[in-house]
């Protein structure tokens, strides 16, 4: 622990349209560390990380305030370079959604994007990148086959070796094992584990026991508000609000 | 688990400005392309309107009522009537659609509810082939076969308004086959299972529940194919045999906007060339008209 | 009372208007095909025509004119269409510019060709006369790309809409651009539905004549550049049988415009399935 500040988020808000969904959020990301966003749904932890790394940009009717201060300028600004941003923080979506293309060609679609031609130089960052996310054993023998053969769980993985390829520091996952069955959310689990020793991951979940297992913080979200944050333990055993106490116990969400 | 590539070299999240710039570029392009419909819209309005406008207003009213047609380059010269032509477009455009309305939308019926899955596979692709063929050859087709055929029936020459009739038909038919087919399918299922639960035939759910519902694609289907018939050209002019006179039975000659312009234009010149301008200008409106006419059913009508 | 299963009359008239359709089907191309396949040879595809009053020429030229017309009408409708869909497809919202530019290639997919070949002739055969060469491929050919574009506008965006917009998201998610996301994920993902627009486009291109006749010239010469005048298939079955009643040509060139229209859908229909299937991942 003892750990540096990778995002530091302050009094953000955002509007759709006329609605709030983010309401004063300030909260310090550590790096190299799991960071679980839990609430009921709608609350907002989706639309926080879509902040993050500008993915609201692509929806209409936006307006945003506040400071997420990355790497030393604030990523809201307007003259950040939103494409160079998607590259050091990456996400994963809750449907997995590989390309219509090998598996090989998927994970190498950021670096061969971002100018890399050397065929080398791409074999050892597929290969690389599979390894991270601990899918190569499965899938070294058909990196020529197409990507949408694999299983659910197969793909997820994939997607995060995609994002693993481009060299991220920050890995942002939203709800990433809501559409898998249990033996491959338990694998998706494991690989967090391994990940956060070298990246910061942010990971929306519903699953509060999921949360309870992989983070070493916790954020509970509730009607657009940032309620309480804390070390994992803490806000599971000893809440500090009510409402969160109420959530984590069960009594609604 | 050590980093993919530790050596990479750290990301700079300034905006790039030239990375900007060829976005930018790359979205004007894009637009200019996609606002190319709408300038070619309005090229075409402008050169036709341009060619036969100031011919129309000169020759005036009598352009239209007059029916004596004796077209020469200069204007004082010339008698400037179309009615009969405008009268041989319409004759035959309604024919065309009274006999091929019948059976394109028996058709476009048969293929939606009756026809057994094998038959369809063969029926579908044999109406986009009718689709394919190039108007010349159906005006060759009926050339060689209904022009005779109508000779032998009719007397005449054989070229005559039925023989238009006959091949405008079936021109139209691909037309309202697929689209009328594509209304029918649309027509949500519990319309027909509701019908077809209360204990009525099959008949009886297509005539009185699926008819009406899909009716105003229907109706599109068939003024689209009203479209395609008065703007037909070569089948017309190969057919039609291109007398500029009011046919005074199914047998007659007769001739159409779009046949008279394609004759004539080889050789005109002058005014002549200008009144078969002032055609076309004719020829567009009476087309607009119908296009709107068409928009305009298949948004009234609710299923 | 007895109430048929079957009404037997309507269901009879039903089967009867399905039939007669695939036997008009039939009647035309056996008509067509019977009396000119035996036209074609080698020597027909491929020698030009005989001189004025003799028999046993070949329609080798209007074969080069057909690819010339449908050659550059494809060169500036394809990407002025695919261009125009992915533009509004990708850049812009469902707003006002969009419905009007769909009406617009609705309007001009509309128009018929003998009026679209008259503005040809204005524009592009006596008022662009020193760029086109008057009557010649370029002129018949930029009138034929009036009428390929809207086919291929409305094709080319129903394309696009079927990639689903996560794909788009994960291009994005990863640092692509948005210009390299349309160029490496939508438009592979696209293609089937858009070639096969363009070669719907092809064929309306093939077997247009009212345009071509008052734009391309007619001339029988064998073209030696775009800017010559020259004399498409469908020209020539029409000018065959109005000037020497030469019947055997007409079925010859008929004969190989239907073959290549027929040859075209086949091929197209197969490569869409095996790109769709690759798609798919089976």
């Amino acid at each position: 622990m003892g750990s540096e500040i990778e995002i530091s988020v302050k009094d953000l808000n955002l509007w759709f349209g006329k609605f709030q969904a983010l309401k004063n959020i300030s909260i310090d990301i550590p790096k190299n560390e799991v960071t679980a966003l839990i609430g009921p749904s709608g609350c907002g932890k989706s639309t926080f990380i879509k902040t993050l790394d500008r993915m609201n940009d692509l929806v209409d009717n936006v307006k945003v305030t506040g400071a997420v201060m990355y790497n030393g300028r604030n990523v809201l600004d307007a003259d950040t370079d939103v494409v160079e941003l998607r590259k050091e923080i990456g996400m994963v979506f809750q449907k997995p959604n590989p390309f219509p293309k090998s598996v090989y060609d998927n994970v190498a679609y950021g670096p061969r994007v971002h100018g890399m031609r050397n065929k080398k130089t791409l074999n050892e960052i597929v290969e690389k990148s599979l390894r991270g996310a601990a899918l190569w054993d499965e899938v070294s023998d058909r990196l020529q086959e197409s990507a949408l053969r694999l299983s659910g769980g197969q793909q997820q993985r994939l997607c995060i070796a995609r994002l693993l390829a481009v060299e991220p520091n920050v890995l942002l996952m939203d709800e990433p094992a809501s559409a898998l069955d249990p033996i491959a959310t338990s694998k998706i689990e494991d690989l967090l584990h391994v990940l956060r020793k070298d990246y910061t991951i942010i990971i929306v979940t519903h699953n509060m026991q999921q949360a309870a297992r992989v983070s070493s913080h916790t954020a509970f979200f509730f009607l657009g508000e940032l309620v309480e944050y804390a070390a994992t333990i803490d806000l599971f055993e000893r809440p500090q609000d009510k409402r969160t106490e109420d959530y984590v116990t069960g009594k609604f969400g | 688990m050590i980093r993919i590539r530790p050596n990479i070299a750290a990301r700079s999240l300034r905006r790039s400005r030239i990375g900007e710039a060829k976005e930018r570029i790359i979205e004007l392009l894009l637009l200019l392309c996609a606002i190319s419909s709408v300038c070619a819209i309005f090229l075409i309005i402008f050169f036709i309107f341009s060619g036969g406008l100031s011919f129309l207003i000169q020759a005036g009213l009598t352009f239209f009522t007059s029916s004596v047609w004796r077209p020469t380059d200069s204007f004082a010269a010339g008698s400037w009537g179309i009615f009969p032509i405008i009268i041989g477009s319409l004759i035959v455009t309604f024919g065309a659609i009274a006999i091929g309305t019948p059976l394109g939308l028996g058709c476009a019926i048969f293929l939606a509810e009756v026809a057994p899955s094998a038959v369809r596979r063969l029926l579908i692709p044999a109406v986009n082939a009718l689709a394919g063929v190039p108007s010349v050859v159906y005006g060759f087709f009926a050339l060689l076969v209904i022009v005779p055929w109508v000779r032998d029936q009719f007397g005449g020459y054989g070229t005559s308004v039925f023989a238009c009739w006959l091949i405008l038909s079936i021109m139209i038919l691909p037309t309202i086959i697929s689209i009328s087919t594509d209304s029918i399918r649309a027509v949500p299922r519990e319309y027909k299972e509701g019908s077809l639960a209360m204990g009525a035939t099959r008949w009886q759910t297509i005539r009185s529940v699926l008819i009406p519902a899909a009716g105003s694609g229907i109706v599109a289907s068939v003024i689209l194919g009203m479209g395609r018939a008065i703007g037909e050209t070569m089948a017309v002019l190969m057919v039609a045999g291109n007398s500029v006179t009011i046919p005074n039975s199914i047998s007659a000659p007769t001739s159409t906007l779009t046949a008279q312009i394609a004759l004539e234009m080889g050789y005109a010149t002058g005014a002549h060339r200008e009144a078969l301008f002032a055609m076309g200008i004719v020829l567009f409106v009476m087309i607009m008209l119908l296009t709107g006419l068409a928009n305009a059913a298949s948004r009234r009508r609710v299923a | 009372m007895v109430r048929k299963r079957y009404e037997t009359v309507p269901m009879g008239l039903l089967w009867a208007s399905g039939i007669a359709t695939l036997i008009i089907l039939i009647v035309i191309l056996a008509y067509i095909l019977g009396n000119g396949l035996s036209v074609i040879s080698w020597h027909f595809l491929t020698a030009e025509p005989a001189l004025w009053g003799h028999t046993g020429g070949g329609i080798y030229p209007t074969i080069i004119a057909t690819l010339a017309v449908t050659g550059v009408s494809l060169l500036v409708a394809a990407p002025l269409s695919v261009g125009g869909a992915i533009y509004l497809n990708e850049y812009t919202k469902e707003n006002l510019l969009r419905k009007t530019i769909r009406q617009a290639a609705e309007i001009l997919a509309g128009i018929p060709s003998i009026i679209i070949g008259l503005f040809g002739f204005l524009f592009f055969v006596i008022y662009l006369a020193p760029y086109t060469g008057g009557w010649s491929m370029i002129s018949g050919g930029l009138t034929l790309a009036f009428m390929v574009l809207p086919i291929s506008l409305r094709t080319s965006e129903e394309a696009l809409k079927t990639v689903p917009a996560d794909l788009r998201e994960a291009s994005l998610g990863v640092g692509a651009t948005k210009w390299q996301s349309i160029t490496t994920v939508v438009l592979p993902t696209a293609l089937p539905g858009i070639l096969t627009g363009l070669i719907l486009g092809v064929g309306r291109a093939v077997g247009e004549t009212a345009a071509i006749l008052l734009t391309a010239g007619g001339s029988l010469n064998l073209i030696s550049s775009l800017r010559d005048p020259g004399r498409p298939m469908t020209l020539n079955i029409y000018d065959v049988l109005t000037e020497y009643r030469d019947t055997t040509t007409a079925y010859g060139t008929a004969a190989v415009l239907i073959i290549a229209i027929l040859a075209i859908t086949l091929i197209t229909d197969w490569l869409m399935n095996r790109y769709t299937k690759k798609l798919k991942g089976l």
